[in-house]
């Protein structure tokens, strides 16, 4: 999957008495190119309204970007969702699955879990309908549930559980791609485990490549092979997991790295603390977005919009003044 | 036992729902010293906040105190009557909750939210109820608190909603503070802001503090000692370091494995098998016998006995002179 110059931006209206007028745009997602290779966890991190999610709803379509184009396999799929065919979206919309935030909404409560996994059956129509038990209930058992779980709703069930119940929904069209956002995030942490091995378990047995979406750097460096982080609709870096949590280059990586706490009592974390908050997205910063609560800020960074390019083999950051050395809390 | 502010014995809090009796803080023990933070750690639903809020006596309805004693500087929390309570609320203990953006009520103004808890226990004028509010609010590092007290709370930032939280807490000068997840509604920068903030103030004031998480983390990072929670009981207390280095209780050792951490890549993370149980019909014996790796007949059949085991420690387990439990911090 390959993507050049996505951007999104939302309308924000003044409602006059007749006339909505317009104020400005919030630029959720602002000229963002990356490319996702086969068969990897590609990992999304940043704050919440860096623009994550509405970036992976654009990846699959489910919000319409501004601009920009987006390949998978080579085809163009904006054009696809555009101008295509119903067969031929529906064929696309099979490859390419997403998985919410919240098991606790995205589930509807009055469909039982054999309904519900058997809607994209229902809508695809690309297995035979003699076959939809069987392949119901071999997804039930794929993800860890039983087969008696079928006839239950989702009242019924954990919200472990229930993350099991989305993931063995998506995987019912045979996908290629799975983008997951935040798939733990609403869980508890002894139940956080089960679900990430179960990703990782199904990605090694089907070949599944990921879009994993997080605010927690430390689920990240679990399962993902690569990482990108966004700062207000940005991408400000991108590396190999390794590389990244080794050697991050950007301030805002190093800093976001050092605010996590470590379940360490001895360890002693020289943790930067970034003053202010995240800026609103519809007046973005001028230049580097990231320049007011940078600690690193040179005269440029307000005047030039620092470019990704590649610093070392593999490893992009948008950044004039980079993090000097190894110095972090990893 | 060295100044203890806070001591709660033995607490039992049930809810008495159509379903049945859910037991949702059933014999908890803690204690808090002064000038040090307490860390209640556990799940969603092992009774941290039920705990909290027994301590207030804000238990919401059909929650009911049923047995216990809560001793807060050699008074019994349980036995005062409503008014004597409604002086210690907000005076002498202080509540920050999980919440800012709907704990803060939307139609008054920061000045105004701050000002009433001043006035309410303290007989001065409002004018100079608003000229302190301002005081906390500089005093929890907001700046321009001279703008900020005539906002709304919708004008402002989840972060800086907690630390206005925070400076409501502190208004009255509170022996102890309980503070209920206070950063997990904010971003990891945010939450760094505001953990840096609550150490300051906690070293600055001399505060006890009860700070309730679910994550280790936090703990390791703010915490002096630990009291870790398992569906309505206590597993184990102890300092920061023994308890972290040295887990006593299965599901200390579980919690600290199963967690990814920054510091320590694994490759597969070990998994507590199963969910929480259901606090209706809790299980047998040990509650956490389910899903426990070292389980044997005995923790099935009976429950155990909540033990001191010297250094000011205690555990609620029947193996923990047998087992070897392994930090993945010692090594």
């Amino acid at each position: 999957m390959e993507i050049k110059d996505l951007t999104k931006h939302f309308p924000v209206y003044e409602r006059g008495i007749i006339l909505k007028r317009r104020l400005g745009d919030v630029h959720a997602v602002d000229q963002v190119s990356f490319d996702i290779q086969e068969g990897e966890t590609f990992g999304l991190v940043g704050e919440s309204g860096c623009g994550k999610t509405t970036l992976a709803r654009c990846l699959l379509y489910l919000e319409i970007p501004t601009s920009g184009s987006i390949f998978f396999n080579g085809k163009n799929i904006t054009q696809i969702f555009k101008r295509g065919n119903r067969s031929q979206v529906l064929a696309l919309r099979r490859q390419m699955q997403y998985i919410f935030q919240n098991p606790y909404s995205s589930l509807d409560p009055r469909m039982t879990v054999a309904d519900i996994i058997m809607e994209p059956f229902e809508v695809h129509r690309h297995i035979p309908h003699a076959q939809w038990l069987d392949r119901m209930y071999e997804l039930l058992r794929m993800v860890g549930l039983e087969d008696y779980h079928a006839e239950r709703y989702p009242h019924e069930f954990s919200g472990g559980q229930r993350q099991r119940i989305c993931i063995a929904r998506a995987l019912a069209v045979d996908p290629k791609f799975i983008a997951a956002d935040e798939p733990v995030a609403s869980l508890d942490v002894s139940v956080r485990a089960q679900i990430l091995n179960l990703l990782r378990d199904l990605q090694q047995k089907l070949g599944l490549t990921y879009l994993y979406i997080s605010h927690d750097l430390s689920t990240v460096r679990h399962i993902c092979h690569r990482v990108a982080v966004m700062y207000l609709g940005k991408i400000v870096e991108l590396a190999d997991t390794e590389e990244l949590f080794e050697h991050p280059l950007h301030p805002y990586t190093v800093a976001l790295m050092s605010a996590i706490p470590i379940p360490d009592p001895k360890h002693k974390t020289h943790r930067i603390i970034l003053p202010g908050e995240v800026p609103s997205a519809i007046n973005p910063p001028p230049a580097c977005r990231f320049h007011p609560r940078c600690p690193r800020r040179i005269d440029i960074c307000s005047k030039v919009e620092p470019p990704l390019i590649e610093v070392r083999p593999g490893h992009w950051l948008a950044c004039y003044n980079p993090w000097p050395s190894k110095q972090v809390a990893s | 036992m060295p100044d203890s502010v806070l001591r709660v014995e033995n607490l039992r809090t049930y809810f008495f729902t159509y379903a049945g009796i859910v037991k949702a803080v059933d014999g908890i023990s803690l204690d808090v010293n002064k000038g040090e933070t307490l860390g209640v750690v556990g799940e969603s639903g092992s009774g941290k906040t039920v705990t909290a809020q027994s301590i207030l006596r804000i238990v919401p309805s059909p929650g009911r105190i049923v047995d216990g004693t809560i001793e807060f500087e050699g008074k019994n929390l349980l036995k005062l009557s409503e008014q004597q309570m409604q002086r210690i609320r907000g005076k002498e203990i202080a509540y920050v909750f999980q919440d800012p953006t709907t704990t803060l009520d939307p139609v008054y103004k920061v000045g105004d939210q701050l000002s009433e808890v001043i006035m309410r226990h303290h007989n001065i004028s409002k004018k100079d109820a608003l000229a302190k509010a301002t005081d906390l609010l500089r005093n929890v590092e907001i700046p321009d608190p001279e703008i900020r007290i005539n906002q709304y709370p919708h004008e402002l930032s989840g972060g800086t909603k907690q630390r206005i939280a925070i400076a409501r807490a502190l208004s009255c000068d509170p022996t102890l503070i309980l503070a209920d997840e206070p950063t997990t509604a904010l971003d990891v920068t945010i939450q760094a802001q505001i953990l840096d903030l609550l150490k300051e103030l906690k070293n600055r004031l001399n505060l006890s503090m009860v700070l309730i998480t679910h994550d280790m983390g936090i703990v390791a990072d703010v915490c002096d000692r630990v009291t870790v929670l398992y569906a309505g009981q206590v597993c184990e207390t102890g300092t920061v370091e023994q308890v972290f280095e040295e887990p006593k209780h299965p599901y200390t050792e579980a919690l600290l494995t199963s967690v990814p951490s920054l510091a320590l890549r694994k490759e597969k993370l070990s998994v507590i098998p199963g969910n929480v149980p259901n606090l209706i019909q809790p299980p047998s014996g040990c509650r956490f016998h389910p899903r426990c790796a070292y389980a044997q007949q005995i923790c099935i059949d009976k429950v155990p006995e909540f033990e001191p085991i010297g250094d000011g420690r205690w555990v609620h387990c029947h193996r923990w002179k047998e087992l070897d439990l392994k930090s993945p911090v010692a090594s």
